[in-house]
């Protein structure tokens, strides 16, 4: 165990160290000056001057990719351009939308779909299932910004149940869960459609097992035998597809916070790019990225735990 | 093999008539849709035109058939990026099994999977501004993992067999081999994940051009269509239906066709399907 958790670690390290490469990389060859690309056509030279010299721009690259690197490791993630604050407040201001919606979304899909998906096995090529299995091929085909919008026309605008957008903040815990329910539902929807066919298909692969036709022949009913003894085998696939959806959630809610006009990381991101804000962009970018590594990092190391034959490969 | 999968009839079809509106648009379309007639916008259905019009007074159907066409067309070279790309990768990975250069095309995979690819899409528009070519770049890079990875997956089981063995000892070379036994037989996997690629590239295209990274003005996308419509939400919700509904039966026919081949191709994986 010890030593599969140092060489996915040393993975993850790599994986990181070669996603800031990257990042940076992508940053750093902007045709021309960053400084000048930041500040538009009308720039003066001082004004360019003063942004390299903010910037740290003066050093070689290997010089200014160790500084960002470390500044990332240490929490200080450069300053604003167009907001004249620390990046870090702004993430420290916005992650408080973009977290909780994501959680509330994986809650939400996961809350649908495993029952869903125990339904359609449990019923294997009967009508339940055959619904159930045409139903998530619609939801997988649905694009949850599209999805938002009609959510809008029909529960903001028709119906007004919940807010069309914006975000009141967590002095209002209430209106602020009203705010992010509509967002929250329009990215589970498509991801539970998907859950639901991966439990679904790891719960009748656990059923075809001889210990489940032990325990029926022991008398327990189809349903008991689920609940007592393939379900828990079956949850381990559906809980790795659960740590990566994580990876599209995050992605999904930089689209949904924009259709709801939500003041998330993904909208600080979007604002930084009209604003030509690289050091947001960077940032936030590199955030994202370690955000969705972590967690299928965590996802492998929780799945060792769970199955130890992989620790053995 | 005796009956074809209801699937795959049905999800080729409903293929069959967006990719025949969408290479019809090449040459015709209802109307002209770079056109703006302010005094014909927001028209109901008519003869005219079908589907009425938009804000701007462009014909619906002809937007539509457009905004397909550039939906696949992203998609497909997407898709030809990563074959090109992600297919011979696999295949040297496979032909050279557990040494380092194996080692290093399948971590390398990894990385490019630990991305989220908007995030990508979104450093790379950041930079070089919005366009369809830098979707198809962002849609293609990760094409790439997933076709070396199915490839790799699908050629190391042949190399274990008898015929293999044979055409080594004949002296042809793994490249070769490769070529020429691997490659023909890993073609059904290629396709069926070129199926899959497609509809995930449709909606990658629509969500990038929904948020104004993808194809810009004049050229109709979808996604933008949606992005037009939304504060129109209120007043025209047909004009953001319309696309969407063309997104998801695109999507879904894509689907179908894919699960059908795969059903038609490999009835080993019939039963086990997600």
């Amino acid at each position: 165990m010890t030593r599969y958790l140092v060489i996915r670690a040393a993975s993850l390290t790599l994986t990181l160290i070669v996603a800031s490469v990257v990042i940076f990389a992508v940053i750093e060859v902007i045709p021309g000056d960053p400084a000048a690309f930041m500040l538009g056509l009308n720039a003066t030279p001082e004004a360019i001057a003063n942004l390299r010299a903010e910037l740290g721009l003066g050093g070689s690259l290997i010089e200014r990719y160790g500084a960002w690197i470390t500044g990332m490791a240490t929490g200080d993630f450069g300053i604003s351009y167009t907001y004249r604050v620390p990046v870090s407040e702004l993430v420290a201001d916005r992650i408080w939308v973009s977290l909780p919606l994501a959680v509330m979304a994986l809650i939400l899909s996961t809350a649908i779909a495993v029952p869903v998906g125990v339904i359609a096995a449990a019923s294997r090529g009967r009508v339940g299932d055959f619904s159930i299995m045409a139903v998530t091929q619609l939801g997988i085909a649905v694009p949850n910004f599209w999805f938002a919008m009609l959510l809008v026309l029909a529960y903001a605008v028709n119906r007004q149940w919940f807010p069309s957008g914006g975000f009141p903040g967590w002095d209002e815990p209430l209106g602020a869960l009203r705010s992010l329910t509509l967002p929250a539902i329009a990215l589970a929807l498509p991801q539970a459609a998907i859950l639901a066919r991966v439990m679904r298909s790891a719960l009748i692969e656990t059923l075809d097992q001889d210990y489940i036709r032990t325990a029926r022949a022991k008398g327990l009913s189809p349903g008991q035998a689920i609940l007592r003894h393939a379900l828990k085998n079956a949850l381990i696939p559906v809980l790795t597809i659960i740590g990566l959806q994580f990876s599209f959630l995050l992605a999904g809610a930089i689209i949904i916070e924009n259709v709801f006009y939500l003041p998330g990381l993904g909208r600080l991101i979007f604002q930084g790019i009209t604003q030509r804000d690289l050091v947001v962009v960077e940032s936030v970018t590199m955030l994202l990225v370690f955000a969705v590594i972590l967690v299928t990092f965590l996802v492998d190391v929780a799945y060792a735990v769970v199955d130890p034959r992989l620790r053995r490969r | 093999m005796n009956r074809l999968p209801a699937t795959l009839l049905l999800g080729t079809l409903i293929t069959a008539v967006f990719a025949v509106a969408a290479l019809l648009s090449l040459v015709w379309t209802p109307h002209d849709t770079t056109a703006l007639s302010i005094s014909d916008r927001f028209l109901p259905w008519s003869s005219v035109h079908p589907l009425g019009t938009d804000q701007y007074g462009r014909d619906m159907v002809s937007m539509l058939m457009e905004g397909t066409r550039t939906s696949i067309a992203v998609a497909l070279i997407a898709i030809g990026i990563g074959i090109t790309l992600g297919v011979p990768l696999g295949l040297i990975a496979a032909a050279h099994r557990g040494s380092a250069l194996d080692e290093v095309i399948m971590r390398g995979n990894d990385m490019v999977f630990a991305f989220p690819s908007l995030v990508i899409a979104i450093l790379i528009t950041a930079i070089y501004g919005p366009s369809a070519t830098n979707a198809i770049l962002a849609i293609g890079i990760f094409n790439i993992p997933v076709f070396a990875r199915v490839a790799r997956g699908g050629a190391l089981p042949i190399w274990t067999l008898d015929y293999i063995l044979a055409a080594r000892t004949a002296g042809k070379s793994r490249a070769r081999i490769s070529a020429e036994h691997i490659l023909p037989n890993i073609a059904n996997l290629l396709i069926v994940q070129a199926t899959i690629q497609f509809s995930l590239g449709i909606l990658a295209e629509a969500g990038l051009s929904y948020v104004g990274l993808g194809a810009q003005p004049p050229v109709a996308s979808l996604g933008k269509m949606l992005s037009e419509a939304q504060t129109l939400i209120y007043s025209n919700p047909g004009l953001a239906v319309l696309p969407g509904l063309s997104i998801v039966i695109l999507v879904l026919g894509l689907n179908l066709m894919g699960d059908g081949l795969r059903d038609a191709l490999d009835p080993r994986l019939r039963r086990a399907r997600t």
